[in-house]
């Protein structure tokens, strides 16, 4: 029982929509997982889900043993999501914004200092939410994450918004947090560029992991011949 | 206290920035003190005589444009969600939103208090009791705001639904409020601070609901 | 009985039987309240509005608000549908009884106290608050999409709305000191027998009525709600099934608008 996330059969509906189907996934501990599959099969759902932000109606769920519905606040306190909005207050500066995470949550704790000059957002820092651009706030908000120290990270499109620096410097990050024990999970349509990093590979399409192949990358684990994703309806 | 006063100094900086509330609500409150004149003929005893009721009501039109602002700052940044996940105990943020909502409406109660001086005529005799009872229905009613406030949000429920929701339970504090009122200018014999009391104890209980309620309504804004 | 067919019904023996009462007893009440009892002698024949009044009114707000509190609390611990669907019957019943009280307390007021509304009136006061309460929870419940946020919602507005009917009521009894008020409703200890066995019996039948309401509405609840799962499990098989044959591209649903759009 090494795994890092293990999802079994976890169906979600939203408003009465099964967002999620059954889907199965298990990931190890410090791994990159691509999570891949075309608009609308689950992606975000699955991500939002193991943040513990979406309702699991039935199946199970747990990131690092714990169980997502049960320890819910437990978990939510180990991972990080970057999800498409900002989820940055627009009237504060970014170092208020990082400050403020910072206060709300005590126990963890926060390397600003280091994040900053890993993203680069030195000449921004001080600047409002409001007033940067496209990037500067993609890049504001993957800090927002990375400040957190998540041992889990789910990455919802990160690349989206960002130039070739930024792109750079997310694909930097991850791999350093895989390296550092973090397990990745990256949603994502830029397949060539996160297939790089990936030391596994899950399809998702109609609410379930269709396919989930383990690739011999930097970080890999053995191929498996069998995929835990491909429980048929 | 430190992730409450992290909340609430949050939002205070945000409308100090934004100047939305000192700028848009409070404005809207002068001119609906300003409105009741006029359709009350601008007759002075009538309006000294019913201050305070009109400064109440008011005050609670003004506490719902308030808190949709409290809660409408964090929805365009989906914080909320962010809020979730900083794994903060919900209630200690439930304390923070209302303190803050609690400030802002303390300030526009002041300058409101001006206006009836000024535009009515009224007069503190007994500004003790009435700072009181206003500082205890200011805090009620940014308890229960907070809440249903955030119920307001998310899931396909629009914010029209927060006056009809939120103003019925504050009848209560609008009659307590009034009351003391009515004590502290004098315009009716009643013992102010018995329902300064009162709104006291309809404060705490606001407030001990919205802190245990507040994580219920969190998971789903 | 309704087990044995495949139709969908929200009667059974049990609320045949209730509703046999409630009917028979309707029927006794009406008769009793109308030709059997005197009228009274202040009152006159405007007394009788009190036979539908008072118990109206006590089944509103001694059963509905704490058949809606224990159940919202009960939705909010055991996180069933059930009990949700227990509360929201409750809810709607509630509107009924609150509804019926404030109508034939109107009516009653306008002949007794020469005006239809009378703000001095501590318990028609308490139930109009009550009344919009619940009417906020019902619109809520419209309101919201997702099966699992309405529950726990609509069980906190619930908990405050029951909790508030004490303050609402509390501060109104304080609030009418200061005014001239008129003695309210029930003419304390001089109702004779037959208007008192009357006045009982009626208040028996309401109490019988709002529980044989209360097992068909929670009922119709329930069968709405199975609809919902049934038609949930289709949607989920209808989804697998879409993941294997790759149609996945071609299904798109609003409540999938926050998936990667990007």
């Amino acid at each position: 029982m090494s795994a890092a996330i293990a999802v079994e059969q976890a169906v979600v509906l939203l408003a009465g929509f099964p967002a999620l189907t059954g889907a199965d996934l298990t990931v190890e501990q410090g791994s990159i997982t691509l999570l891949q599959g075309p608009n609308g099969a689950g992606k975000t759902t699955l991500l939002r889900l193991l943040a513990g932000l979406a309702p699991l109606s039935r199946g199970s769920a747990r990131v690092l043993g714990r169980d997502i519905v049960a320890q819910r606040r437990e978990v939510r306190g180990l991972v990080g999501l970057l999800g498409p909005s900002s989820m940055l207050y627009e009237d504060l500066t970014v170092r208020e914004n990082l400050e403020f995470w910072a206060r709300v949550n005590p126990k963890r704790t926060y390397q600003t200092d280091a994040v900053v000059e890993r993203l680069d957002l030195g000449a921004t820092f001080d600047q409002r939410v409001r007033d940067l651009s496209t990037g500067q706030r993609r890049r504001a908000s993957i800090a927002a994450v990375v400040v957190r120290r998540p041992s889990v990270w789910l990455l919802d499109e990160p690349h989206a918004g960002l130039d070739q620096q930024g792109r750079n410097i997310i694909d930097d990050l991850i791999i350093d947090a895989a390296a550092a024990g973090a397990s990745v999970i990256v949603a994502s349509h830029e397949l060539d560029r996160v297939r790089v990093l990936a030391s596994s590979v899950a399809t998702i399409a109609g609410g379930l992991v269709i396919r989930h192949e383990q690739l011999g990358g930097r970080h890999g684990s053995p191929r498996s011949p069998f995929s835990p994703g491909e429980s048929g309806a | 206290m430190r992730e409450i006063w992290a909340v609430a100094e949050k939002d205070l900086r945000i409308e100090l920035r934004s100047r939305i509330v000192a700028s848009q609500v409070l404005p809207f409150a002068l001119i609906v003190l300003i409105l009741f004149g006029l359709a009350l003929d601008a007759d002075k005893a009538t309006l000294r005589a019913f201050t305070p009721g009109l400064f109440w009501i008011t005050v609670l039109f003004t506490s719902i444009l308030t808190i949709q602002r409290s809660v409408a700052v964090e929805v365009e940044s989906e914080a909320f969600e962010s809020l979730r996940l900083a794994g903060t105990a919900p209630w200690r943020i439930f304390a923070g939103k209302a303190l803050a909502v609690s400030v802002q409406l303390i300030a526009i109660e002041v300058v409101l208090a001006v206006g009836v001086i000024v535009l009515y005529r009224s007069s503190f005799e007994a500004p003790g009791v009435a700072a009181v009872g206003a500082l205890s229905a200011t805090v009620a009613i940014a308890s229960a705001g907070s809440l249903y406030g955030v119920l307001a949000v998310g899931n396909g429920v629009r914010d029209t639904i927060l006056p009809m929701l939120l103003l019925p339970v504050l009848a209560p504090v609008l009659i307590g409020a009034t009351r003391a009122f009515d004590a502290g200018l004098g315009t009716a014999a009643v013992n102010g601070w018995a329902w300064a009391g009162l709104l006291g104890v309809v404060a705490i209980i606001y407030g001990t609901i919205g802190a245990a309620a507040y994580g219920v309504v969190l998971e789903d804004a | 009985m309704s087990e044995s067919t495949n139709v969908a019904t929200t009667g059974s023996r049990t609320t045949q039987i209730l509703g046999f009462v409630v009917l028979l007893g309707l029927s006794v009440v009406f008769v009793l309240a109308f030709v059997v009892t005197e009228p009274d002698a202040v009152q006159q024949d405007a007394v009788r509005m009190f036979y539908i009044h008072v118990p109206a009114a006590i089944v509103a707000l001694y059963l509905t608000v704490p058949a809606l509190a224990v159940a919202s609390a009960m939705a909010l611990y055991k996180k069933t549908r059930w009990w949700d669907i227990t509360a929201a019957a409750a809810a709607e019943l509630g509107v009924v009884f609150c509804g019926l009280t404030l109508v034939t307390g109107v009516i009653w007021g306008r002949p007794i106290w020469n005006t239809w509304w009378e703000w001095g009136d501590v318990r028609l006061l308490t139930t109009l608050v009550l009344f919009l309460m619940l009417l906020g929870y019902l619109a809520y419940r419209r309101s919201v999409v997702d099966p699992g946020t309405r529950a726990r919602r609509s069980a906190v507005i619930a908990l405050v709305a029951s909790t508030n009917v004490l303050l609402v009521n509390r501060s109104v009894i304080w609030w009418q000191n200061r005014t001239l008020h008129q003695k309210s409703s029930l003419i304390e200890g001089r109702l004779e027998d037959m208007k008192l066995f009357t006045f009982a019996l009626s208040t028996l039948v309401f109490a019988v009525m709002f529980f044989w309401m209360m097992i068909h509405r929670f009922r119709i609840g329930w069968l709405e709600h199975k609809i919902e799962t049934v038609g949930v499990d289709a949607a989920i098989a209808e989804r697998r099934a879409s993941a294997h044959a790759g149609l996945d591209e071609a299904i798109s649903h609003p409540a999938l608008e926050k998936e990667g759009s990007t």
